[in-house]
């Protein structure tokens, strides 16, 4: 789960991090005031989930509190990678000195934690690690033992600050780093901390994201500094997504409902995990249009099945159905067909003649079977395979 | 003697009274594989299908030395605990089937087997098979269904994704192909045994002659796998298939397992695909192509 910037940044301050003085508002009015009381140029930062804001106006420098109450006018009425901007940071603009990037987060190379420091901070720093790697600096830190006073240190050092601005990014680093593990966040992240010409050291910015495994764990703490659960994906989810993730939610057994939307005309009831991603690779070769993507595993209930099979054939533009599995190892393949005729029957489709290509095997396929038999559905058992089923569901529809 | 399991494999299972892992317990005795004890703190004194069940690891263990072999199927949150408690135990295998355990455990408990030297399976692995000789989990299903996928052989297979796996032995066994070892070595990130770590033991294996290997988009354990292959000249033939090539233009969505992410440029379906290619491995195209591969390479 993702966090905005002020949420981030109330959680530093917690632990003793200098951040800019600044207020979290949502009218334009509110901007002029705060900006007034300031006394001084400010910055304006719209709180989205999206990266890259800056570079599509979504941060902007307001001289005078008349122009911070124009511009943040302006911010609010944005939309920034498909996200509103409801609320705006409003911060003091800082005298730089120094721009310095900083990150924590997870190393799947080395199965453990890595911390990132650069003394080229305020950019984007995946332009910096492309073209002069050389001016970033990694440390990769087991999963037991921590970030080391002498690790942070030896960083300090390397970012060529002395005395107490030294220390100080020390004792930042520290504390960033019980903050990256205290929350069980995936990443820690901060472009930039600024040093400024009067010497400050404060954390300008806050990108964190919380490991959604852990979020069960964490949620008391986040409560705390009032953070909230929340959906989070690179896009917002469409309504037929989030019917689909209800279903998934309101049963505990199997999964039946990680769906994603996509605007073709073959409905996909496909599993699981990696036979999805296998199945929707053959359906698109093979030129077919589908209408979603869908993983069902684990051996969900009939209820669920027939759920997501109901909502999947009527979803608009659908004219077929495609139930595709792996041969399952723990999933009934007679609780897929269940559900599919309960759905199919309780809509009024006659299972006989509507567009529909059964391929599954594994546990209780002869149950499966047999029930398909009875409603006159053909079915395809192990001995066709996943391409060969994709290619003849296709098929049934005609190609895109 | 097959890698990891064999007819020596004597098992006990953490979290036992679950309701997953009281499944699998049946399909493994069903099997024939020994499920000796399993541990569930509190319902020491209990049974699941005649199997006693004991507060802690240790108690298990002192009672039935034999036990070589821990499944952990217990919930995410206490997993690193059950894990560590097992490694304590002198365990030297350990398959972790619990799925979502917070990154941060799941690093940690992966750290405390390679200090101890255990191998550890897992997490997020539905678990494993030696045709013939024993399995770990549920893979393939009931015994009369296990045994239309998976015929004793001499493939290996090495697979990100359990469902797919027995996908994969049964598309080979209407081929005639039989399989050597199947692991599912977990959807997660971070993982004990990656591709690489397992190799190693199968250009050991005289019972190995090909593996095939099912990959997923995300992580870069099929990048670094392909650059040893390369250097230190695998000696037998290897089959790669990637799924989730349509993933590749929806970066930063997931779809499947939860190392199935593709951020920036790591991690995608067509780059593992060119690195493995470039390194001598042969790629199948299409997941029935696998097939097609094993006979010519099998020259069958």
């Amino acid at each position: 789960m993702k966090l905005y910037e002020y949420e981030g940044k109330r959680i530093f301050k917690g632990v003793g991090i200098e951040i800019p003085k600044g207020l979290l508002i949502s009218s334009p009015a509110q901007a002029r005031k705060f900006a007034g009381e300031l006394g001084g140029p400010v910055i304006l930062k719209a709180q989205v989930l999206a990266s890259g804001r800056g570079k599509v106006g979504g941060v902007r420098l307001a001289e005078t509190p008349v122009e911070a109450e124009q511009t943040s006018e302006e911010i609010l009425k944005m939309n920034i990678k498909g996200y509103d901007v409801e609320n705006l940071l409003v911060e003091e603009a800082l005298d730089i000195q120094k721009e310095i990037y900083i990150s924590m987060t997870y190393e799947e190379k080395t199965k453990g934690r890595l911390i990132l420091v650069s003394a080229s901070g305020g950019v984007d720093i995946n332009e910096v690690a492309e073209k002069t790697p050389e001016k970033l600096k990694r440390i990769s830190l087991g999963s037991w033992m921590g970030l080391q006073t002498f690790q942070a240190r030896e960083l300090a050092f390397y970012l060529g600050l002395s005395g107490k601005q030294n220390s100080a990014l020390q004792s930042i680093l520290l504390k960033l780093w019980k903050v990256f593990e205290f929350y069980d966040a995936s990443l820690v992240e901060v472009n930039p901390l600024i040093i400024t010409r009067g010497g400050r050291v404060v954390v300008a910015d806050s990108h964190i994201e919380i490991d959604n495994d852990a979020l069960l764990r964490q949620k008391e703490r986040l409560a705390k500094s009032e953070i909230f659960d929340r959906v989070d994906n690179t896009r917002l989810p469409t309504s037929f997504e989030e019917e689909a993730a209800a279903i998934d939610k309101s049963d505990y057994r199997g999964v039946a409902g990680r769906v994603v939307d996509f605007p073709g005309n073959l409905g996909l009831l496909i599993g699981a995990g990696g036979g999805s991603l296998t199945i929707f690779d053959a359906i698109l070769r093979n030129g077919g249009n589908p209408a979603n993507y869908c993983e069902v595993g684990g051996n969900p209930p009939v209820s669920k099945v027939y759920r997501l099979c109901k909502l999947i054939l009527q979803k608009p533009g659908v004219k077929g159905l495609a139930v595709i599995t792996n041969v399952f190892s723990n999933s009934r393949v007679d609780f897929l067909a269940r559900g599919m005729i309960k759905a199919m029957l309780e809509l009024d489709i006659d299972p006989q003649n509507y567009p529909i290509l059964f391929r599954s095997a594994g546990a209780y396929e002869e149950d499966a079977y047999a029930i398909l038999r009875k409603y006159g559905v053909k079915y395809l058992g192990r001995d066709t395979t996943l391409d060969e089923a994709s290619k003849y569901a296709v098929n049934m529809l005609g190609k895109k | 003697m097959s890698i990891l399991i064999d007819k020596n494999t004597r098992v006990l299972v953490q979290g036992i009274t679950g309701r997953e892992a009281s499944a699998f317990t049946m399909s493994m005795l069903e099997y024939g594989t020994p499920v000796l004890a399993g541990v569930t703190p509190g319902k020491g004194g209990h049974k699941v299908y005649d199997v006693p069940v004991f507060n802690t690891v240790k108690q298990a263990v002192e009672m039935y030395p034999e036990i070589n072999t821990v499944i952990t199927s217990v919930p995410p949150f206490v997993a690193m605990d059950a894990v560590m408690e097992s490694v304590d135990a002198g365990i030297p295998l350990i398959n972790v089937f619990t799925e979502r355990i917070p990154r941060l455990d799941a690093c940690r408990l992966v750290e405390y087997c390679r200090l101890h030297e255990v191998r550890l399976v897992g997490p997020n692995s539905l678990g494993m098979c030696a045709p013939g000789k024993a399995k770990l989990g549920a893979i393939g299903g009931p015994s009369v269904e296990f045994q239309k996928a998976y015929i004793p052989g001499n493939v290996a297979i090495l697979s990100r994704s359990g469902g797919m796996m027995t996908e994969t032995a049964s598309l080979l066994a209407l081929n005639g192909i039989g399989i050597s070892i199947a692991i599912n070595i977990g959807g997660d990130p971070i993982i004990g045994s990656t591709f690489i770590e397992l190799l190693p033991l199968l250009a050991k294996d005289d019972e190995t002659e090909l593996i095939v290997l099912f990959c997923e988009p995300g992580t870069s354990s099929e990048e670094q796998m392909a650059a040893w292959v390369q250097k230190t000249g695998f000696p037998k033939p290897i089959i790669a298939f990637v799924t989730g090539r349509f993933v590749d233009t929806m970066p930063g969505m997931r779809f499947g397992h939860a190392a199935v992410i593709v951020e920036g440029n790591t991690g995608s379906a067509e780059g593992k695909i060119q690195t493995m290619r470039g390194a001598g491995i042969h790629i199948a195209e299409t997941h029935e192509q696998i097939a097609q591969l094993a006979k010519k390479l099998l020259k069958r």
